[in-house]
């Protein structure tokens, strides 16, 4: 891959001066604990020099969300035919009812539950346990949902604080309702961030889940899963039919508009194809070390990724399929021309800052690049070293990366490169656009998408567009 | 595992079996049944406390929330107000993790408070708590005292705090232990015996709509009594965009909450998000104290403007007149679009009251009221009102049920329309009838927090929401031959 074009205005010795001023400010051993957070891009670097997964720094204003955020409204509430129970206090399903976008077919209800269950913890259940009463509610779950193919048991902080057994629950509730019934222990004071509940949760699917079904059709040749598409804004719709259209049979999704047993079906496929790595890595290994499947991240973000990403498919196909791929970029390429030749005059030279969850900010990347967008900084809620890594090559020489920035910082860095969009979440929207800075939010695709594959990309562009050109900033600075 | 199961195909429903649960869903049978349950609760229509906590705790000048627990927590919470109110809603947290549940969170406390101050400089920071040290039994006193003593936070930074339990209560108990908290520190000390500042405290509760708020104050302004609103989120939840973000847009002024104590009279507008801080506002304060209804609709804002003008002995302006002659024109023009119709209503005891009580008076039914968490006070007092009029008979309080209870109602004893937060639009599509919002939170409209549904405007503002709502469903819905020109 060839190295970024500097961008102009951004040096190393810049970003680290920025990055030294930002750390000035704190009290030193928070100071101390965040250097390692912040850096100035060098993009042949490897590994990335950014640190990440530790700890938050308490009382900064980090953005991060919990181990039960990241298993319930992650990985487990976007499979729409399973009743996923909040095990806890009532807080925990309410704020994540409904608030991640992962949209869903069925029946709401009947077939599909994109719902609040949950086992509102009271002051007794704290005393005495909720295991009883567990038992009792997924009894009710099944009896009221009958067509449900399945439960998750999520557990919330109390649950494993007071020593509630929820393994022993859903191992007898399993046997005695005939169905998937799945503990994840996914209390939201486990490790550090939404992370740990990611890969609780791919341990859970790995130990109860995957290897219980198999599909009816024998297996074929072209028969793929797609893994980590959420189908946050319609992004599944957006990207399945595309690979589709190559000529692969995509049998399963995780979990977006995802179905359990088809993904406990999951095992018998050719090939993983995976978006976001950084939530569901650890059951493509799994996959690989116990059946051999191989497993290839891929991005469908922008047509140049999007291009990219279907010849390294193709790759790993015959050559029907390797024609497909190249058929389909030649029927799509014209219409992307368009929408590229419709935006980019109004955006090219334009520069975003991004800060999203743990694979957005690279993968976006070049899809803002399409645009003739430049970003200029870019940071994780809560990736890992190896997303760092791939990071890095994406980013120019000197751009700024961030992990688990705070408030404080974000909004000094922001001040100081003065990015033309912030793209990032709901916490930190309203904290720019009060600076009369256009926004997007990057996790919900600030309530429009899909904005994977080429019908995403039509979409993205629209908003990208409307975010920066819109009229209203020019009223922001008042006359008197 | 030393069991292995048979490995099973995937199955799919058929269709017919599909069409038989989605029928079932809908029936008497299948509400009965919906109806026993004792454990599972689906589609709840409340939080939990340290929500409430926090939007006490982001009213007053220059206060930064801080919870203390999980950091998943104040994220939901901040993203909540967020969506609720389209505005930043900072709060900070110690993000205790595994060592915290096993040592307890006084470090976290420690080093948050510190660098929460470094970093924020707020004049105060309200301290509340996420479920977690309240599981593990944190000892919120001694540990805020010794953040002070071992210097992680000047002595002069306000540090109230109040337990706030997620397994005991919903957000309007949160907001209660938060808001009299506050008030106590910011208090202490600071009653003067014979001293008498003149002014109203007024305690809006726990109201997601600044509009609301802006109304009371508004109200005060125009019967000439000076006021103190304690806690007033409105220009926290409401700021204007000129190009520079501010942390801290507004508040309750710290030192108008401080002499609050030896206020001249001290009224509260939501009686069960204040229990507790209105029995002890009872014991400390000086002056009157008086606990009004929220004034939804024309009979309850007389009541309010009639308290205020006995309180502080004020006639009551031509204006005010005026705008309750105004509102009663509104109402008894449009009566007809609302006369006879039924309502189910969900939300929070307060609100429920209020709106109750505006529908009774435009000749509406309420006909399914239902609380997800009350006491069986709240329902004996909804039931008196309900008793109150005509239009009130046939109507049913349910409290500690959720919105799953109240598809099955909806689906089974059909209303026209049903009034609650964003939640209930899942059984309102269900049931085919519209949502009008008005509650907390809505995160799928724009600006209904900012409009009042309070006092005679806020009436007028309701009545054209609902009516002008069920004329567009006739508009859009019906045959031509029934197509119109007037309504």
């Amino acid at each position: 891959m060839a190295e970024r074009k500097p961008i102009k205005g951004v040096t190393i010795e810049g970003t680290e001066k920025l990055i030294a001023e930002t750390l000035a400010e704190m009290p030193e051993k928070a100071a101390k604990k965040r250097a390692p957070h912040l850096g100035a891009n060098e993009p042949t670097a490897s590994p990335c020099a950014v640190k990440s997964n530790k700890k938050v720094v308490p009382g900064v204003m980090s953005q991060r969300g919990c181990a039960y955020a990241g298993a319930k409204g992650v990985v487990w509430g976007p499979i729409r035919d399973m009743v996923h129970v909040s095990h806890g206090p009532i807080g925990c399903g309410v704020y994540s009812w409904g608030t991640r976008r992962n949209l869903m077919q069925g029946v709401p209800g009947v077939t599909s539950f994109p719902m609040d269950f949950t086992s509102d913890f009271q002051e007794r259940d704290i005393v005495y346990g909720g295991d009883i009463k567990l038992e009792k509610l997924l009894k009710e779950a099944d009896e009221l949902f009958p067509l449900n193919k399945g439960m998750s048991i999520l557990s919330e902080c109390p649950v494993g604080l007071i020593g509630d057994d929820i393994n022993a629950v859903a191992k007898k509730m399993e046997k005695e309702l005939d169905k998937l019934v799945v503990p994840c222990n996914c209390e939201g004071f486990r490790g550090v961030s939404q992370s740990l509940g990611h890969h609780i949760s791919n341990d859970s699917i790995r130990d109860h889940i995957i290897g219980k079904y198999e599909f009816t059709e024998t297996a074929g040749p072209y028969d793929v899963a797609l893994i980590g598409d959420y189908n946050i804004g319609g992004d599944v719709w957006a990207a399945k039919p595309i690979l589709e259209e190559i000529g692969l049979n995509v049998k399963s999704v995780w979990t977006g508009d995802g179905e359990v047993e088809k993904i406990a079906a999951t095992h018998t496929v050719k090939l993983n194809l995976i978006h976001c790595y950084r939530s569901m890595n650890y059951m493509c290994k799994v996959m690989e070390e116990k059946w051999g499947i191989p497993w290839l991240e891929y991005n469908f973000f922008g047509p140049t990724k999007i291009e990219e990403s279907l010849r390294a498919i193709g790759e790993l196909f015959d050559d029907k399929i390797k024609k497909n791929v190249e058929k389909v970029i030649k029927k799509y390429r014209k219409e992307m021309d368009e929408v590229v030749a419709e935006y980019r005059p109004r955006l090219n030279g334009k520069t975003a800052m991004l800060f999203v969850g743990g694979l957005r900010p690279r993968h976006t990347i070049g899809a803002y690049e399409d645009l003739g967008i430049q970003i200029t900084g870019a940071g994780y809620e809560f990736a890992h070293q190896d997303d760092y890594d791939r990071t890095a090559p994406e980013m120019a020489k000197g751009t700024l990366i961030y992990d688990d920035v705070s408030e404080f910082e974000l909004e000094k860095f922001v001040e100081e490169l003065k990015p033309d969009l912030v793209g990032s979440g709901i916490k930190e929207k309203y904290v720019f656009q009060k600076a009369g800075i256009p926004f997007r939010q990057m996790h919900s695709w600030d309530y429009s998408g899909p904005y994977h594959g080429y019908e995403g990309f039509k979409i993205f562009a629209r908003d990208i567009d409307m975010a920066i050109n819109s009229p209203t900033w020019g009223l922001v600075k008042s006359p008197f | 595992m030393s069991e292995v199961a048979a490995i099973k195909k995937v199955t799919e429903h058929s269709p017919e079996e599909i069409e038989k649960v989605k029928n079932w869903i809908n029936t008497e049978e299948y509400k009965e049944k919906n109806f026993e349950r004792t454990a599972l609760v689906v589609n709840p229509a409340h939080a939990c406390q340290p929500l409430g906590a926090q939007m006490v705790a982001t009213s007053f000048e220059g206060a930064l929330p801080f919870v203390h627990g999980s950091q998943g927590c104040a994220s939901y919470f901040r993203s909540t107000f967020s969506r609720h109110y389209r505005e930043p809603a900072a709060a900070t947290c110690d993000a205790m993790t595994e060592d915290g549940a096993v040592f307890g969170g006084q470090n976290n406390l420690f080093e948050g408070l510190e660098n929460a101050y470094a970093l924020y400089k707020p004049k105060m920071i309200p301290v509340f708590t996420t479920c977690m040290p309240e599981v593990i039994g944190d000892d919120l006193t001694a540990f805020i005292k010794n953040a002070k003593i071992q210097g992680h936070l000047p002595e002069e930074v306000l540090t109230p705090y109040a337990n706030t339990p997620s397994f005991n209560g919903t957000h309007i108990h949160g907001y209660d232990a938060m808001l009299k908290s506050i008030l106590q520190t910011l208090t202490e000390g600071q009653s003067i015996e014979g001293k008498c500042t003149g002014k109203l405290n007024i305690i809006p509760g726990f109201d997601g709509n600044v509009g609301n708020l802006r109304e009371y104050k508004r109200i005060c302004e125009l019967m000439g009594i000076p006021y103190t609103m304690l806690a007033d989120s409105s220009d926290v939840f409401d700021s204007g965009c000129d190009g520079e973000y501010k942390l801290y847009p507004g508040g309750t002024k710290l030192e108008d909450a401080a002499e609050s104590v030896n206020g001249k009279a001290t009224l509260s507008l939501q009686k069960y998000s204040t229990l507790t801080t209105m029995k002890w506002i009872e014991a400390e304060f000086t002056g009157e104290k008086a606990l009004l209804p929220m004034p939804f609709g024309v009979k309850k804002t007389d009541e309010l403007i009639l308290k205020l003008s006995e309180l502080f002995d004020k006639p009551v302006p031509q204006q005010l007149k005026q705008e309750r002659a105004l509102a009663v024109d509104a109402m008894t023009d449009a009566q007809q679009y609302l006369h006879g119709r039924k309502f189910a209503v969900a939300g929070d005891p307060d609100y429920l009251l209020g709106i109750v009580s505006f529908l009774l008076e435009m000749g509406a039914r309420p006909w399914h009221v239902l609380c997800s968490r009350a006491t069986k006070k709240f329902k004996k007092e909804m039931d008196a009102l309900l008793e109150s009029s005509p239009f009130g008979e046939g109507c049913t309080c349910y409290i500690n049920k959720d919105l799953w209870h109240m598809r099955s109602l909806l689906v089974t004893d059909p209303v026209d329309g049903i009034i609650g937060d964003t939640h209930a639009k899942w059984a309102a599509r269900d049931a085919k009838i519209p949502l009008f919002r008005i509650g907390f939170p809505i995160i799928d409209r724009v600006n209904l927090h900012r409009s009042p549904w309070v006092g005679y405007t806020g009436a007028v503002n309701m009545l054209t929401m609902i009516a002008n709502k069920f004329l567009d469903i006739k508009d859009e819905t019906c045959e031509d031959q029934w197509f119109e020109m007037m309504r």
